[in-house]
């Protein structure tokens, strides 16, 4: 189990931070990712495997301003 | 010797708040519709150090949403802005740099700022800033665009050092046009954020 975006949630357990992103359908060009407390660098996303406890918040942005 | 001013402002947020106000350095990136309404309230309130960025010049539909006059349309914004302020508070220090944000040269734009407020408008742009400036408190704005309850624009604290203000889910051209009350909505929400900052308060 991990906390994702507040949630508890099962199945991204093995998986790499990419993966984790391409599931919930996000663009990876628009999102930030914090994991464990520390911004996730993206280059490091797809050799992130996430792991049990691990805590991730996953920030989505829009245009405009 | 303190201005009428400054004087007045002591009288009624104590000397206290308008010294912490006054030595505050926050840095705003973009100066359209989030950013000059942004810059407009935190000199209002008494920041005393802004760094102003926006590559950009004013054009006569910037107008509909953004702190600029008739007067400066042509002008590059970072100059335009930083007259309009020195009107409100002739005693601000405005440090401005007329440069496009990028990947190359952000770390060394922002220096020692800690508090940036992110007013771009492309989302890409948005993530690029927060993924580049990890270690500084960043207090963004994201979804304001169409018309929808205001009601729907909110504070979060999305990270540690990340918070964000708007509906998070208005994207511009799909869900609407930006319009100036909505818009200086979120902008005022990122402004108060930073004001709370400063004051040593750090939730939303």
């Amino acid at each position: 189990m991990i906390i994702l975006n507040g949630n508890k949630t099962n199945g991204f357990e093995k998986l790499s931070v990419l993966e984790l992103v391409r599931k919930n359908g996000y663009r990876t060009e628009r999102i930030a990712v914090e994991y464990n407390g520390s911004i996730l660098p993206k280059s490091e996303y797809k050799t992130t495997v996430i792991k049990e406890n691990d805590v991730i918040e996953v920030v989505s942005f829009v245009g405009g301003g | 010797m303190l201005s009428e001013m400054e004087k007045s402002f002591i009288e009624r947020h104590t000397k206290e708040v308008y010294e912490k106000l006054k030595s505050a350095r926050v840095a705003i990136a973009g100066l359209g519709g989030l950013g000059s309404n942004i810059a407009v309230s935190l000199t209002r309130a008494g920041v005393g150090n802004l760094l102003l960025i926006d590559f950009d010049k004013v054009d006569i539909s910037n107008l509909n949403r953004q702190q600029y006059f008739q007067r400066n349309v042509g002008q590059y914004k970072t100059e335009a802005l930083a007259e309009i302020l020195k009107e409100i508070n002739p005693h601000i220090n405005i440090e401005y740099k007329p440069v496009e944000i990028t990947e190359n040269n952000v770390r060394e734009i922002f220096g020692e700022y800690e508090i940036v407020c992110e007013a771009f408008d492309k989302a890409e742009n948005k993530a690029m800033l927060i993924n580049s400036l990890a270690d500084k408190i960043i207090i963004s704005g994201s979804g304001m665009a169409g018309c929808k309850s205001a009601n729907k624009i909110k504070t979060r604290r999305a990270m540690k050092n990340l918070y964000i203000c708007g509906d998070e889910a208005s994207d511009v051209g799909v869900d609407g046009s930006l319009f100036a009350p909505r818009v200086a909505v979120c902008a005022n929400h990122q402004a108060l954020m930073a004001i709370r900052i400063i004051l040593g308060k750090e939730d939303v």
